[in-house]
């Protein structure tokens, strides 16, 4: 996430519908850049939790959604890196497995990324279930979440950046 | 100058101080979130990472209003965070709200009956922190 240098979220008072490489149009709201609740790209990622961390962006935090999500990723891929690591090292340790995969869906959780945390919860389940083939399965899984969750929030990033120059403004809110 | 510790803050000279709440929270992405929440509401945050810490803070600073604090974190847990502010006689009066992902019916009612304020379920709505603070604070 280091590459994202801050940007300044132009300080305006109206929405504005920006139309982005030909996707469909996209409402911004550039003052809060919130856009996740129209695009696309969040749908079934990302829930009402993303909202909330999008709503707390304002003048006084105005790069709060990047450094959250910074948070997250790097808690993230410390707590995926110990997990594989476990279950290379110490694979029937389904306490240590069940316990580290806790403190990740918390973070999961706190960024409202649905479909990881449900991934996650699956790998729990087969902790107490003394599964080790169920829990090799659904750390794949929470990973492959886990990336394409990445993907989908560079190309939030993304849109927010290019959401700069506006070509139609309009009075509406949402 | 702000004396009052635990609750409703009022200056000496009968102006309000800022309310200062210490949120605790081993979770760097829950940290910042609480941080975030409290200080839209205009509140002065101190975010630490662990119970040892923020008893370190409450030894320390004659000042804190409120207390927020994840249950489970590593080392001592927010439970027995709360258990030691309400087991001692400076830091009993200070209100101390409990955080959790997890719903355990049990574990709420532990902490009540220990003298929890309140006990909100993670991840924490705005509104919840928002009613829990006027009620105690204001």
């Amino acid at each position: 996430m280091g590459k994202y240098s801050s940007w300044d979220f132009k300080k305006r008072d109206h929405d504005a519908k920006v139309n982005m490489n030909g996707d469909a149009s996209v409402q911004v709201d550039k003052r809060r850049g919130r856009i996740c609740e129209h695009a696309d790209i969040c749908k079934g990622y990302l829930d009402d939790q993303f909202n909330q961390i999008e709503e707390l962006q304002d003048e006084v935090s105005p790069n709060f959604v990047e450094e959250v999500v910074a948070l997250f990723f790097k808690d993230s891929s410390r707590l995926l890196a110990n997990i594989e690591r476990v279950l290379e090292k110490y694979p029937r340790d389904f306490s240590r497995l069940d316990s580290l995969m806790y403190q990740l869906i918390g973070s999961v959780s706190s960024i409202g990324a649905l479909r990881m945390k449900n991934e996650c919860t699956s790998f729990r389940d087969h902790c107490s279930d003394g599964n080790l083939e169920g829990c090799k399965r659904s750390f794949q899984k929470v990973k492959r979440e886990y990336t394409t969750l990445k993907q989908k929030l560079e190309k939030y990033f993304q849109w927010l950046r290019q959401a700069g120059p506006v070509e139609q403004a309009t009075n509406s809110r949402k | 100058m702000a004396t009052t510790r635990g609750g409703k803050v009022t200056g000496g000279d009968g102006s309000t101080a800022k309310p200062h709440v210490l949120a605790v929270d081993d979770s760097s992405v829950d940290r910042a979130v609480i941080t975030s929440l409290l200080r839209s509401s205009k509140y002065r945050v101190t975010a630490v990472d662990s119970a040892k810490r923020a008893l370190e803070l409450l030894g320390l600073e004659p000042n804190v209003n409120m207390v927020f604090t994840d249950y489970s974190m590593p080392g001592m847990t927010g439970y027995e965070l709360l258990k030691t502010i309400k087991e001692s006689s400076n830091l009993r009066q200070i209100p101390v709200v409990i955080m959790s992902s997890e719903n355990v019916p049990t574990r709420i009612n532990r902490c009540l009956e220990e003298g929890a304020e309140d006990f909100l379920l993670k991840p924490v709505r705005p509104s919840d922190v928002a009613r829990l603070c006027k009620r105690v604070l204001h």
